[in-house]
């Protein structure tokens, strides 16, 4: 008990600790306000956000205190994505304000003595050089040639920048490098996406299943709060993962599967159900098709058969198949979210839509409820020019079944090696750092020297902003107005963002740089406003609120119109072409797919090398926080989590600093410090994504750990969708320093 | 009264968010913390189990940090809170050093701080901002000589323990297990 409370916090996050403590000089730099000062309680004012440290999007309160400044984030009670509740990095979003390294002013790449580098210049030169630039590409290849690659509230602003312009390709890493297959799987099964926040009644369910997905870990925020309520009530709660995730630890059956065999232990499941005649009939009677070849296609594919495959014992097998069905159909096997593993991913997810099919459970209590969005009508705006071709024309038909656009794709068609007729000359890349979100980065740095104008809007100085030919400082959420959230939950809800103090810097809102840029486009007409609260003001009057009322609510919950769940004495009709829940996928044989899932083995790690594998911390999302100093201040660094076995074989000591190179030959950037633990088996190490800053003005993050998108060079793609595989890459340990030095 | 907290490992998920809504509501200074979280693994894989706690003063009914401050300033108050006066704190730090938990730091501008349950929120019906945060609800605060409160029932019907029995502290932060 004699260690400091610095390293027990630590130790949650990396093991053995050896941590300093943060600087107290630092806390002035970053306006932190003297503890020892009364608060006047008089003087604290309340502002509506919802939070922008993630996708789940809670929506809060931003309390400042009697200098104006942000003193506190909390959640807002009416909101059904974060109950009152925000997780650490909603509760840590004031450093993305606070943060010194914060992008400031807008920077324009120039040669200077023979050597390039960044010159800080108005907003207005900005624009101009932006706007000749686009111009130029316009008249030289067509305004397609323009693409956005976005994530998060700004690239909304861009997205109609880009249909005013006339380019609709536009698109996120979301799709294709996370949760695209997962959209297909179900999709193609129940005629319905997933989408977010994911329709799952974790509330109301008995038996929860996790395949690989680590929600604790992952800070999905109404997730965490109803898996937890869950454990309380005493539900099944049945883990996947090669690892002792937070979830599994707190699991009735934990299957430290051996990673890469999922859809073997998926297919055994349903042959377990199918052939003990434990699924659904009623049911499955009623709306699936396909039944009788599903019979077929899993009956040889026993538990016996998946224990060699696996490595989880028939018996375990069977009984957390029974398990399901006992709870059933009040069990939900959650779809997950980052589900770009192995390459055949929308047929792991099609399997896993399945088994919730033939347990009864998509439109039940305690499995999926359907959701409902409120309408909120759009601002008027001019039509949009026609374009010419999208992403979809250079693809010619692959891809078929994929839903969003695929960020890869856009890539390929930015490269030199790309031969078709439709090219992208010019990127903006807003809010999301495309270093690190798109694997194989060698391929993405070749695309960048071959375009024409890279324009980077963010908030920190990411990795990506290096390359850039321009970048644009964003203010934080917290400073700006934003389209309103309109998700889809149990109940229809809007919530606004308002800004609680004026943009830092020369930062401004995404909104205001669309603006102006439009008006040196000439494109001003699609943008008739002074500032977007008067847009939200519009929107909320026309659905018979206000911006006024909004500032004292926050959330605006509305009735729903439609049932929760399937009502069981109407017909249902589902979306898919049969109108039935699809056992047998007529989408994908159309398209020359297996209509049933297959198992395929994959590759082993060689002789001397292991699996990389990869998941979120809570505290941490993405890249993007790694230098948030709150968030910082939890977790500085990730590490490398290895079984004692694999430690003691390759010499590697707790706490020891290595280096990892991969199958392809790269070795890391940065070195990483080893965590030896028993939660992880021997043909695996694990650490979380997001370390490994390399670009030098993050100073709390530069360098710290290492990151996961680096050793990622085995790509293997989904050929039914288009997503990136990315959990088939394989790591051994450098001990010593490799000679090669980073240059940033 | 006698304020207590009862934590429920079970359902931590050891992300701290205790830990950054206490920095902002109590404005502790970046790199300096009045709760932590701690992992604790048990067991050889894939046999191994993990425990998850949210830490912080005990506010101890026999508290080493009372008896040892030469000036007064770390007290107790109604309802058994361990508190500091600041103005009172002459920063010599023997408290710091007689916790067994660890529970105090030196803050940079001359006294010494720890958890103090919250105390200006419960003084405005409001639960620890540890508490309120908490996405899994796994910490609960009260009255333990209320036998109606959550905290008391929670002790009765389950497993718990509390930390460092043997140094015969008293604390009154405990774990359900």
């Amino acid at each position: 008990m004699n260690k400091s409370r610095r390293e027990f916090i630590k130790l949650s996050a990396i093991g053995a600790g050896g941590l300093v403590l943060a600087n107290p000089l630092l806390n002035a730099m970053i306006g932190q306000v003297n503890a020892a000062e009364p608060m006047d309680a008089s003087k604290i004012k309340r502002f509506p956000t919802y939070c922008e440290v993630c996708f789940w999007k809670c929506a809060g309160w931003v309390y400042t205190d009697e200098k104006g400044e942000i003193w506190k984030i909390e959640g807002n009670e009416d909101d059904p994505h974060s109950n009152g509740r925000f997780c650490p990095r909603g509760t840590g979003g004031l450093g993305m304000y606070n943060d010194p390294d914060r992008l400031k002013t807008p920077l324009m790449r120039v040669e200077e003595n023979g050597k390039q580098t960044f010159k800080e210049v108005s907003w207005d030169k900005a624009f101009r050089f932006i706007a000749e630039k686009m111009n130029k590409i316009k008249e030289e290849s067509g305004p397609e040639s323009l693409a956005l690659f976005k994530h998060g509230s700004g690239g909304a602003h861009f997205g109609k920048l880009f249909k005013a312009f006339g380019s609709k390709n536009i698109t996120a890493p979301s799709y294709a490098q996370c949760r695209g297959p997962r959209e297909v799987g179900f999709n193609t099964t129940f005629g319905s996406n997933i989408n977010s926040p994911e329709p799952v009644d974790l509330e109301n369910t008995k038996c929860l299943v996790l395949i690989g997905n680590h929600i604790g870990e992952n800070m999905h925020n109404s997730h965490v709060q109803e898996m937890s309520k869950a454990i309380d009530r005493g539900a099944t709660i049945i883990t996947v993962d090669p690892r002792l995730s937070t979830a599994a630890s707190k699991s009735k059956y934990w299957l430290p599967i051996k990673p890469a065999t999922d859809i073997a232990l998926l297919l055994a499941w349903m042959n377990v159900i199918v052939s003990e005649e434990l699924y659904d009939k009623k049911y499955i009677e009623q709306y699936a098709y396909g039944l009788e070849d599903l019979q077929a296609h899993v009956a040889d594919k026993t538990p016996e058969w998946a224990e060699k495959i696996t490595s989880i014992s028939a018996d375990v097998i069977r009984q957390t198949a029974r398990e399901m069905a006992f709870h059933a159909p009040a069990t939900l096997i959650h779809p997950g979210r980052h589900v770009t593993w192995y390459g055949d991913d929308t047929q792991r997810l099609r399997a896993m839509a399945m088994l919730n099919a033939l347990l009864g459970s998509w439109g039940r209590k305690g499995g999926f409820y359907f959701p409902e969005k409120a309408k909120v009508p759009s601002y008027p705006h001019p039509g949009y020019p026609p374009v010419n071709w999208t992403w979809k024309d250079h693809l010619d038909g692959t891809y078929a079944l994929a839903g969003s656009s695929i960020a890869n794709v856009f890539v390929d068609m930015s490269h030199p090696d790309n031969e078709s007729d439709y090219k992208i000359k010019g990127w903006f890349v807003v809010g999301t750092n495309l270093i690190s979100t798109i694997p194989d980065t060698q391929r993405t740095l070749e695309a960048i020297q071959n375009l024409d104008l890279l324009v980077v809007v963010d908030t920190m100085p990411m990795e990506i902003t290096g390359y850039a030919d321009i970048i644009l400082p964003e203010c934080t959420y917290l400073e700006r107005y934003d389209d309103m959230r309109v998700s889809p939950n149990r109940f229809p809800n809007v919530a606004v963002r308002v800004p609680a103090v004026k943009p830092k810097y020369l930062s401004k809102p995404s909104d205001w740089i669309v603006r102006k840029l439009a008006k040196k486009l000439k494109l001003s007409k699609h943008f008739n406003y002074e500032s977007y609260g008067e847009v939200i003001d519009w929107q909320l009057k026309q659905m018979g609120s206000s911006l006024a009322e909004m500032k004292e609510k926050g959330v605006l919950k509305m009735e729903r119109k439609t049932p929760m769940f399937i009502d069981e004495d109407d017909y249902h009709e589902f979306g898919t072409s049969t109108g039935m829940i699809e056992l047998y996928s007529l989408d994908l044989e159309m398209e020359g797919f297996d209509p049933i899932p297959n198992y395929t083995p994959h590759p082993e790690p060689p002789q001397g090398f292991y699996r990389l594998n990869y998941g979120r911390a809570p505290m941490h999302t993405f890249g993007r926080t790694a230098n948030n100093p709150n968030l910082n201040e939890l977790m500085s660094e990730n590490c490398l989590w290895v079984n004692p076995f694999v430690a003691a074989d390759n010499n590697l000591e707790n706490g020891q600093e290595v280096w990892l190179k991969n199958q392809d030959g790269v070795v890391s950037d940065f070195p990483i410090k080893v965590r030896v633990t028993e939660r992880i088996g021997k043909d695996n190490v694990y650490m979380v994504h997001g370390f490994g800053r390399a670009n030098k003005k993050l100073k709390r993050s530069f360098g710290k750990g290492i990151s996961d998108s680096q050793l990622i060079t085995n790509v293997m793609v989904d050929p039914v969708m288009g997503g990136t595989g990315m959990r088939g890459n394989f790591v051994s340990f450098v001990t010593d320093k490799p000679e090669s030095e980073v240059i940033s | 009264m006698r304020y207590a907290m009862v934590i429920d490992t079970k359902k931590c998920v050891g992300c701290s968010d205790c830990v950054v809504a206490c920095q902002n509501e109590n404005r502790v200074p970046i790199g300096y913390c009045r709760d932590w979280v701690i992992e604790h693994a048990k067991g050889t894989f894939p046999n191994v189990s993990i425990e998850l706690r949210s830490e912080r003063c005990n506010h101890c009914e026999n508290s080493p940090c009372v008896r040892c401050c030469p000036t007064g300033a770390s007290h107790y108050e109604d309802g058994g809170l361990v508190k500091v006066t600041r103005h009172e704190c002459i920063g010599c730090g023997a408290c710091v050093q007689s916790c067994p938990y660890d529970a105090r730091y030196s803050h940079p501008d001359g006294f010494v701080d720890k958890c103090t349950f919250c105390h200006h929120r419960l003084q405005e019906g409001k639960l620890p901002s540890c508490v309120s945060v908490c996405p899994t609800e796994c910490m609960y605060f009260g009255d333990l000589d209320d036998k109606e409160s959550k905290v008391y029932q929670l002790l009765q019907n389950r497993n718990w323990k509390i930390l460092a029995p043997e140094v015969g502290t008293k604390p009154h932060v405990y774990y359900l297990i």
